[in-house]
């Protein structure tokens, strides 16, 4: 192994995902980073393992009426409702400029009303430069499905998958939602129809009331929960779904801290995903890498990858 | 392009945090104060024990003193009000476009609503800086809501004040301060509640840049929690404003 002069040798951060290889296991999930050029205002986002971007529908969507959030103890809730240009500005405009501030693996999320939107999104997406991963947001309601999310049924979620591989090369993993009463059966739906890897968890589905106007905070009336409070939650089931697929996991939900991506990759995560922590703290990615061969090292970790050994 | 923000380690100390009306505080803040670029920004405030920060519009900033005026409305809010001087405070500065001042007429006329007041005041200050003459018309709903009137009329130029109740200077609303005093603005700047930019923007009909507000999650952009539909698209109030022209607005 090289050591350089001088410096103490930096512990192996990489990490790979269905031979996509990530510096780092550090990716801002979708919707809590834009298209990651609005952040090169914070820090170089180039320190980033990757990005998944906003999550991208066929045609534009302006989202749900605002107000969008609601705050919770430790984390919130949100209805953006996936506002969002559309595929073909995505692949037009937006990736252009996230090329240009970022040089590593991106994860592209896409999101869709029907089977069809799914393959069409993948299909527009497919030999875009960088693109190395495409990252499928089930958690909308399938509106040939009597308005059920896609995630909540293995049936679904395996017709998603298998339309997707017909027209894509990308390894292709399945965001889960947690909103359901199985997640390993979700998640081994999944890989049977040919998924990638997998991803969880989504956010969890709660409201707020206002006691002064006595109405649901968010418009929608019910939003996405995340945020620290989330952790466990999402711990639980990335070490179930672990335990119980072969294919690799991306552990998302609450993650805020290096201990924390350390936790999620002991659990049997293969990357994380930081979503919340970057709402509240423009630098959370950037901390979290800075802050993780400290945290190694204190735990005896010499390489990311000899967690999964 | 614009420069980077400064990073986390960066943070406030609190020099004064003292009522100044009713329900409406007035903190000073010490630290970098390079990043503004305009009046019309805002800063979005950490408050320990809560989640989300809490954007607040920036009303003056004198070298490394920054003032924030903000009612006490909420937990968060009051969590804020105890907030004593030494404390030390997360902010992130300079969020947000602010007001256009290189486009601004001959007769501009600043409006300011309740607490949407004092980037009004940040925005007469930096206009008389700039040689331009601006008038200032406040509005509140009655007397006992008043806030910054001393040091608007230290700001030494023409100024009025409208209550709901006529309870101090003109009864009614600030449009009705610009008809009576027949003003005869030729641009104007404003911020306040909603119903008074929807006045604004439909009854005067000259070129106008007002600061709207929104519940909002991250402050600068990428979580599209306070997104606004504008005749150019849908628009993020954080980051693409707070403050939009007038003819970009659509009014339902």
């Amino acid at each position: 192994m090289e050591v350089k002069e001088n410096r103490v040798s930096a512990p192996d951060l990489s990490v790979s995902l269905s031979g996509v290889r990530l510096k780092n296991p550090v990716i801002p999930a979708s919707g809590c980073f834009g298209y990651g050029y609005g952040m090169t205002e914070y820090y170089d986002i180039n320190v980033l393992g990757s990005i998944s971007f906003k999550g991208t529908t066929l045609h534009p969507r302006f989202g749900n009426p605002l107000p969008r959030v609601a705050e919770c103890v430790s984390g919130l809730i949100n209805s953006v409702g996936l506002q969002n240009p559309g595929i073909d500005e995505v692949v037009s405009v937006e990736l252009p400029k996230m090329r240009e501030a970022f040089h590593g693996p991106i994860i592209a999320n896409i999101s869709g009303f029907s089977v069809d939107e799914y393959r069409e999104c993948c299909r527009r997406i497919e030999g875009e430069e960088q693109v190395a991963i495409i990252e499928l947001n089930v958690s909308c309601p399938n509106v040939h499905g009597g308005g059920m999310s896609f995630g909540t049924c293995p049936d679904s979620v395996a017709e998603v998958v298998r339309a997707v591989k017909e027209v894509t090369t990308l390894p292709v993993y399945v965001k889960l939602s947690p909103n359901v009463t199985d997640i390993v059966s979700i998640a081994r739906a999944a890989e049977d129809a040919g998924a990638d890897g997998l991803c969880l968890i989504n956010t969890l589905l709660g409201m707020r009331i206002d006691l002064k106007t006595r109405k649901p905070v968010v418009a929608n009336v019910m939003g996405g929960f995340s945020g620290q409070a989330v952790f466990p939650v999402a711990l639980r089931m990335v070490y179930q779904v672990s335990q119980a697929c072969g294919i690799p996991v991306i552990g998302c939900g609450g993650v805020t801290t290096a201990e924390d991506v350390l936790e999620m990759m002991m659990a049997g995560a293969r990357a994380v995903e930081v979503g919340t922590a970057n709402l509240i703290n423009p630098w959370a990615c950037r901390d979290i890498i800075d802050s993780l061969p400290e945290a190694m090292a204190r735990y005896g970790i010499e390489s990311l990858a000899s967690l999964h050994d | 392009m614009k420069r980077m923000h400064r990073s986390n380690d960066t943070k406030f100390v609190v020099t004064d945090n003292r009522w100044i009306g009713k329900n409406t505080m007035m903190m000073m803040v010490e630290g970098p104060t390079d990043e503004f670029s305009a009046p019309g920004q805002f800063v979005n405030i950490a408050i320990p024990g809560f989640t989300l920060r809490r954007p607040i519009s920036v009303c003056d900033i004198e070298g490394d003193t920054l003032t924030i005026v903000y009612d006490v409305v909420g937990h968060g809010t009051e969590a804020l009000s105890k907030m004593v001087p030494g404390d030390l405070l997360d902010i992130l500065p300079a969020l947000g476009n602010g007001f256009d001042m290189s486009r601004c007429g001959e007769r501009p006329v600043l409006l300011g609503g309740g607490v949407g007041c004092p980037p009004i005041y940040s925005l007469a200050k930096n206009m008389i800086a700039a040689d331009i003459l601006p008038t200032v018309v406040l509005g509140f709903n009655s007397d006992d809501r008043m806030i910054m009137i001393e040091q608007f009329e230290n700001l030494d130029i023409p100024f009025y004040v409208a209550t709901v109740d006529g309870s101090y200077g003109t009864k009614g609303y600030v449009t009705d301060v610009i008809r009576q005093e027949a003003l005869n603005p030729d641009c104007f700047y404003a911020c306040g509640p909603l119903p008074m930019l929807r006045a604004l923007c439909s009854q005067l009909d000259i070129p106008g840049q007002v600061s709207l507000e929104a519940r909002m999650a991250c402050g600068f952009g990428v979580c599209m929690c306070c997104s606004l539909e504008t005749k150019n698209g849908p628009k993020r109030i954080c980051k693409d404003g707070p403050v939009f022209d007038k003819e970009n607005l659509i009014w339902k």
